[in-house]
Order: C-alpha cells, then sequence, then structure tokens
C-alpha cells in the first residue's frame, strides 16, 4: 500500500506549513517515525517523522513551497506493494487517521465505496499476497477533502491562508513582486475572489497604515479605500501623503537577491504587527548584581554536581520578574479591543537566538516554580530551540517575555513586545563598572535592564514600580538555589 | 475640401493620385464607363481617357497578371475588384507573383488591389466576406483596412504610392454611412501606423475597419456602467503597429480583441498572441476575442445580424472582462 504523507497540523490556529528541508530523496528507503522532512510553520519549527516504512516514491511538495495543513505532501510506497504495480495512478486516499470513533466497515470484495475510482485497479496476475478486502478497500479518512487533492496537484500555486489558491493575474503578480506584497493579504473583488489591478493598487494606496498581511485580510481592502477616498478632505492638497510609503530607492549596484525564510517572514511580520498594536515605551534601570553574581559564584559547582547543567544568570531575571508580576499583574495581560484580560498562570517566554533568526520558548506556569525548577525549564528549552526540537505547544501561551541581549555585549535594548504581551524584560551586558557607594567609587557588576511596555495599558509609574520590584529582588537577592 | 462620404474620400484620393503621377492608371471590371459597381471611379474615364481606366473581361487573374506586368514595367496600376470576394481568382498571380517578386528578383510591383468587402449590406455568402486574412499570411504584401474617411484617402494615397503590393480593403458598409471633414491639402496617412480612436483607461478594444464604429459605439454604451474603453483603429494589418499594441495593453491591463472576420486564423489570434509574449506581465484578465463565427456570412437577414459582432456583444464581453 502507498501511504501519503500530509503536510501536519501543528496547533489549532495553524493553517498552512512550509516545507524546509527534504530529509529524503525520492527513492531512498525510509523507516518508520524516522525524521522524513522538516517544516516551518508560523509557531514551530519540526522534524516530521514518516508515517510509515517504504520507499519514499514521489514529493509533491517541493522545498521552501507553502501548503495548507492535511496537504498530502509526499508518498511512501510500503513493503511489497501491490498497489502501484498495478495501475497508472494509484487512489491516493488520506491514511493518516483511519476513522477509530466506529469499528472499519467490512466490505464485501464486490461492493465498491462511491470514492473508489471508476475502473478499479485490477490486481496483477499471479499476486497470490494475502489482501483483506476491507484494507484495499478502506473508504478515505472523512478529512480528505478534495481542497487537499487540488492543492497538492496545483503543486507550487500559491496558498492562500484559507488554504485556497490565490487568484490574480500576471499584472498584479508583477506589481505585488514590486512592491513586495503578500497577495494573501489583498483581498480580491473579481469574479471568485480574484485580486484585480484595482484591488492591489487600493492596498499599496493604503501605504503603512494597512493591517499587517495575516491579521486581517478582510478589512486590509476595506481600510485601503476608506483611506484613498479620506484623503482629500482631511489633507491639504500641498501635504504629502504621509501613510504613503516612500518608494525604495532603485539600486542600480549589482546585488543579490534571496527570498526570506518562513521563520524570517514571520518575525518580520510579528514584529511590525507589534509595532502597529502597542504604544511602545521602555524605561531603562540599572542593577547591581553583587548579590546574584556571588550567589551564582558560590553555588556554581555544587549546582552543576547536582543538576548537570550550569548555572546561568537567567533563572535569576526570571524569578525576579514573576516575583514583580505577582505584585503587579497589569504586566501579565494583554490587552482585547476594550477589555483587559488579566492571565492567571505567568508564563514566561525566553528569547533564545538562532542561527537563523529567534525563537521564544515559554517556561509555563514559571510562578509555581521554584529557582531549580526554572533553571532547569530555561536550559531545557533553549537547548531544544537551538536544536530545533521543541514543541508546538511550548513556544505558546507566553504572557511576559525576557531577552538577553547582553549575551552579546549590549549594554541595554529597547526591546520589541513579544504580542498580544503588553510588556517585554531586556537584559543588558552583566559586567564591573565604577559606581559611587557612600560617596566613594567602588567596582560593582551591574546590569542595565531595559522594559519595553504598552502604554495603552501601563503608565510609566506603574512600569517603575515594577522595575523597583525586579531590582529590589536581584540587589537582595535571598532565595537558595541549590 | 469640405466633408466627403468615405467612398468619396477614396475616389478623390485615388483622383489627385492619377493627376499627380502619369504612371497610375486603373485597371478593373466595370470602371469604365460604369463608374464601378460602387461608383468609385465614377468620372475618371471622361477624365483621363481609356488608356488609363481600363474596362477588362471578367477575369481577375487576367487583371492582376497585367496589373503585375504593367508594374514591372514602371507603371503603377490600382486595381478594382468588383468584391473583394473575387479576389480569390486572382490568388496566385497575387501571392505567388505580386508578393514575391521583389523577394526572387529585385524588382518593385507596385500595384494596389483595391475592393469592397464586409458584411452588413445582406450580400450573402459570395459578396461579405473579410478575407483579409489571406493575405495577412502572405509575406511580401501590405494589408490595408481604413475606418474613417479622412484615413481612407490618406491610406490609399499611401498605398498608390508604395512601392510594394498592397491589398486594400474597402469596406463597403462604410462607403456612404461614414463622412469626415477632409483637408485641402494634399496629406497621406502613413501604411502601418494604427490610430487611438478614443482614449480610455478600463480596456482596450483592438479593432480596424467597419468595427472600430462598433467598438466607439460600445465605448459609448459602457459609459453608463463607467467601464472606460480605449479604441485602438490598426488601420493596416501588414505590416501593424505592435508598439501601438502592446502600449494600449499596458495602459489598461485589459484587452478585446475585435473584427468581423471570423474566429479561427482571424487577426485577433495574431494580436492574442503577441501580447501573451510581449505583455504578460502587464494583463490583469484573460485576452478576450469578440469576431464572427466560423461560419460563411449567411444570407438571411436576421442571420447576418447574429453573425456579426455589434455594439451589444461588445458591451457585454467588455461588461464580464471588467468584473474578471
Amino acid at each position: 500500500m502507498a501511504t501519503n504523507v500530509i503536510m501536519p497540523q501543528m496547533g489549532e490556529s495553524i493553517a498552512e506549513g512550509t516545507v524546509t528541508k527534504w530529509l529524503k530523496k525520492v527513492g531512498d528507503r525510509v523507516e518508520r517515525d524516522e525524521p522524513l522532512f522538516e517544516i516551518s510553520t508560523d509557531k514551530v519549527d519540526a522534524e516530521i517523522p514518516s508515517p510509515s516504512a517504504g520507499v519514499l516514491t514521489k514529493i509533491f511538495v517541493g522545498e521552501n513551497q507553502t501548503v495548507a495543513v492535511n496537504a498530502i505532501v509526499a508518498e511512501i510506497d510500503g513493503e511489497g506493494s501491490g498497489t502501484a504495480a498495478g495501475g497508472p495512478e494509484p487512489v491516493r486516499p488520506s491514511v493518516t487517521t483511519p476513522p477509530s470513533a466506529s469499528p472499519a466497515p467490512t466490505l464485501s470484495a464486490d461492493s465498491t465505496p462511491a470514492i473508489a475510482p471508476p475502473s478499479p485497479v485490477p490486481a496483477p496476475d499471479g499476486d497470490t499476497r494475502p489482501t483483506s478486502p476491507a484494507a484495499a478497500l478502506a473508504p478515505a479518512a472523512p478529512q480528505a477533502p478534495s481542497e487537499t487533492q487540488a492543492a497538492h496537484e496545483h503543486g507550487a500555486a500559491e496558498i492562500g491562508g484559507n488554504g485556497h489558491k490565490i487568484r490574480s493575474s500576471p499584472l498584479v503578480r508583477r506589481i505585488a513582486k514590486e512592491n513586495r506584497v503578500d497577495l494573501r493579504a489583498v483581498k480580491g473583488s473579481g469574479l471568485g475572489g480574484r485580486i484585480s489591478k484595482k484591488d492591489i493598487l487600493a492596498y499599496i494606496g493604503a501605504g503603512p497604515s494597512r493591517p499587517p498581511a495575516p491579521m486581517a485580510p478582510q478589512s486590509a481592502a476595506q481600510a485601503a479605500s476608506a483611506t484613498t477616498q479620506a484623503w482629500p478632505q482631511q489633507m491639504p492638497a500641498s501635504q504629502p501623503a504621509p501613510l504613503k510609503a516612500p518608494a525604495p530607492a532603485a539600486w542600480t549596484g549589482p546585488t543579490q537577491v534571496v527570498p526570506m525564510t518562513p521563520m524570517r517572514k514571520q518575525i518580520a511580520e510579528h514584529m511590525i504587527l507589534s509595532r502597529r498594536t502597542s504604544a511602545h515605551v521602555t524605561t531603562v534601570f540599572e542593577v547591581e548584581m553583587t548579590r546574584v553574581y556571588e550567589t551564582r559564584a558560590q553555588n556554581a559547582a555544587e549546582f552543576e554536581r547536582r543538576n548537570g547543567q550550569k548555572l546561568t544568570f537567567t533563572p535569576f531575571f526570571v524569578r525576579a520578574a514573576v516575583e514583580a508580576i505577582k505584585q503587579y499583574p497589569i504586566f501579565n495581560a494583554s490587552v482585547d479591543g476594550d477589555s483587559v484580560i488579566y492571565k492567571r498562570d505567568v508564563n514566561i517566554g525566553i528569547a533564545v537566538a538562532l542561527e537563523t533568526g529567534l525563537i521564544v520558548p515559554v517556561v509555563k506556569r514559571a510562578d509555581e516554580k521554584n529557582f531549580l525548577g526554572v533553571a532547569r525549564a530555561v536550559t531545557d528549552l533553549a537547548e531544544r530551540a537551538r536544536t530545533k526540537r521543541l514543541n508546538f505547544d511550548e513556544v505558546q501561551g507566553g504572557t511576559f517575555t525576557i531577552t538577553n541581549p547582553g549575551v552579546f555585549g549590549s549594554l541595554f535594548g529597547t526591546p520589541i513586545i513579544n504580542q498580544p504581551q503588553v510588556a517585554i524584560l531586556g537584559v543588558g551586558v552583566i559586567e564591573k563598572r565604577a559606581v559611587v557607594r557612600n560617596d566613594a567609587i567602588a567596582i560593582r557588576p551591574m546590569a542595565y535592564l531595559a522594559l519595553s511596555f504598552d502604554h495603552r495599558v501601563i503608565d510609566g509609574a506603574m512600569a517603575d514600580q515594577f522595575m523597583v520590584k525586579v531590582k529590589t529582588g536581584l540587589e537582595n537577592w535571598s532565595e537558595a538555589v541549590l | 475640401m469640405g466633408v466627403l462620404t468615405h467612398l468619396e474620400a477614396i475616389r478623390q484620393g485615388i483622383w489627385e493620385e492619377m493627376e499627380r503621377d502619369p504612371s497610375v492608371f486603373l485597371i478593373g471590371e466595370d470602371i469604365g464607363v460604369y463608374g464601378g459597381a460602387f461608383k468609385v471611379t465614377q468620372g475618371m474615364l471622361e477624365k483621363f481617357g481609356a488608356d488609363r481606366v481600363i474596362d477588362t473581361p471578367i477575369s481577375e487573374s487576367a487583371i492582376v497578371g497585367a496589373a503585375v506586368g504593367a508594374a514591372l514595367m514602371g507603371m503603377r496600376p490600382v486595381v478594382e475588384m468588383q468584391f473583394m470576394d473575387f479576389i480569390a481568382c486572382g490568388f496566385d498571380q497575387i501571392v505567388n507573383m505580386a508578393a514575391k517578386i521583389h523577394y526572387r528578383w529585385g524588382p518593385a510591383v507596385p500595384i494596389v488591389i483595391r475592393g469592397p468587402s464586409g458584411a452588413g449590406v445582406h450580400g450573402g455568402p459570395y459578396h461579405s466576406q473579410s478575407n483579409e486574412m489571406w493575405f495577412v499570411h502572405t509575406p511580401g504584401l501590405k494589408v490595408v483596412v481604413p475606418a474613417t474617411a479622412y484615413d481612407a484617402k490618406g491610406l490609399i494615397k499611401a498605398s498608390i504610392r508604395d512601392n510594394n503590393p498592397v491589398i486594400f480593403y474597402e469596406h463597403k458598409f462604410l462607403y456612404r454611412r461614414i463622412k469626415d471633414e477632409i483637408p485641402a491639402d494634399d496629406y497621406i496617412v502613413p501604411l502601418g501606423k494604427a490610430r487611438v480612436a478614443r482614449e480610455g483607461a478600463d480596456i482596450s478594444v483592438i479593432t480596424y475597419g467597419a468595427m472600430v464604429w462598433t467598438a466607439l459605439e460600445a465605448a459609448d454604451e459602457l459609459e453608463k456602467d463607467n467601464i472606460s474603453l480605449e479604441v485602438i483603429d490598426l488601420r493596416s494589418l501588414l505590416p501593424y503597429d505592435e508598439e501601438a499594441v502592446l502600449a494600449s495593453v499596458r495602459k489598461c491591463n485589459k484587452v478585446i480583441l475585435l473584427h468581423e472576420d471570423t474566429r479561427i486564423g482571424g487577426f485577433a489570434g495574431e494580436l492574442a498572441a503577441v501580447i501573451a509574449e510581449k505583455a504578460f506581465d502587464d494583463l490583469d484578465g484573460p485576452i478576450v476575442r469578440v469576431t464572427s463565427p466560423d461560419t460563411p456570412v449567411p444570407f438571411s437577414p436576421p442571420l447576418e445580424e447574429y453573425f456579426l459582432p455589434n455594439a451589444k456583444k461588445v458591451a457585454e464581453a467588455a461588461r464580464k472582462l471588467a468584473e474578471y
């Protein structure tokens, strides 16, 4: 039997995934659960294991192609398969999730399910391999939609956010390319939702005020037309339209054009989205790290002996932030329209730099963990982030984020809030500096901590009180770390 | 010189060239005493004499053959086909002689073969054809199809002065229906140059001959729907103004190709190919053809009406394309 390999659903909100790398070639043998290909989705990069053992016979989705979830990406032919040998094109039932709720229907050999091909592929003569009629004629699993089939047959066709092929025209695609527009964000007004010249020009005309691509494609065109209609009344004629993005200056020198990786595109989208969503303000505090420094120095060897991992600074900052959040729960909130959503769990995201980008695994329920629990979680997540072995749910559900530009020597940064959170703490480099203590110059390990917060819901006084709490916690560190 | 009909403008153009150049002469059936079936050559026998206005027997092959011979001897014959349908009888002389002589051994063959073509006057299958593509597909010829009276005069004069064999299609439906103010000056309209008959923004209609007027009528009608048609009058089909075609496609991004000729192998097919090759990235919708169906021109007037493209059909196609 040939087995279809599908684009897995990596979380509820994920509609599509990009095949980033094939680990096997057509013709290669593959074992069940052996890594077959790598994907990148909105939320997570993952290695996908083979659903069955056999020979990889067909790859339908090439590297860097994006397809809808459940689209068939490849086909594996099992050992001793008679299916492919007989007919020109085997039917491709979706076999990944056989119906389990009810027992598989038993079909007599001569009863043909509706979805069977008009002329069933005859078994080759002399094939004595016992075949179970039920298996051979098993109806397609209910979730094998024709849409998926169509998507995979189109191969490289652009697939919209809803899984449908984007309908446009050569002109529209040219304009999109020239203006770096993601057509998935443009609402089409033509026949069957086709994006026409009018649609894309209206979209571009709206400039940077338009909602970011993946968020609200529905409203993009509306906002665009509203904008273009509103300008003449609102703006004096002499004013340049401020919403219009400046045309990129044509660069005539030699260049190399490199398409963004899916992760890069997602980071770009998320960053711009955040800048547009939140009213960013950054406040910077200087923190003396003597207590933390000493605590770490005194316990480093024993910690490593007991726990098999190094004692790093990160858990200190996580613990200090968690304690501050407990006192000021607004920092663990998000904004939904006119409401503020306070979350019970404190889930701290830790930004981890990768060679190719950035990922933010989450320490779940950090408020329920002691120092050791936090330290273990941080080390484990960071390690698996770097080796791309995070599970989907481990990059979900953060309520507050800590980033550490200090590891690269930065004094402090002004981090961008990780939406839909309302604050992010940036930790600068810890280094010895000359400071004034009791009117004398002293040498102390110091660090700048920068907090970017969303001024829509957090005012400066509140942010600074939060930071005082973090600062106090670190400067007067008293918690046992072992 | 006042307002002239399409027919009078052609007649005046020929007349002026006869006066201007003694090597120009006319040859055809019933063009002298009778003044031509449609009276294009009326009065010319009296004015220029029987040596320069020659009535012939009914033999198109002989007429064209004689004209080719005369052209080789330095004359500039203007041949009338009583109906362009009958040009088929002179086909060999045109495509194998006139079109190829210059390529085979050098000399020019400056002949013009002109006559009425097209349907809309209930002429039936033998007197209504638009057979221009027979000659558009023959390298060595030029093919000219005027729409306005002004162009008809300017183009017939340019054709007579041209050193290549020119097939000149006059649409009989336009003969007495289309009038223009004709300037007193001696002017020509260069071959191979199109004209923007109407500026527009949304859809470019590329057409020629009588269909220019159909397109303009559709454009008027579509104003109500807020659809702006640009109408390009090709004026010549061989050579044709590729630059003007592409410029209009690049401007409007949607295109309708319109002709009275039947569909398969019509000029629209050639234009569609060139647009797809050279302006693919400028297309915002499919290339749409509006043509006659692939049948002979029907004899029955209601069927003929059904057969011919009209403003309604163009407007319908344009509305669909605008929505696309």
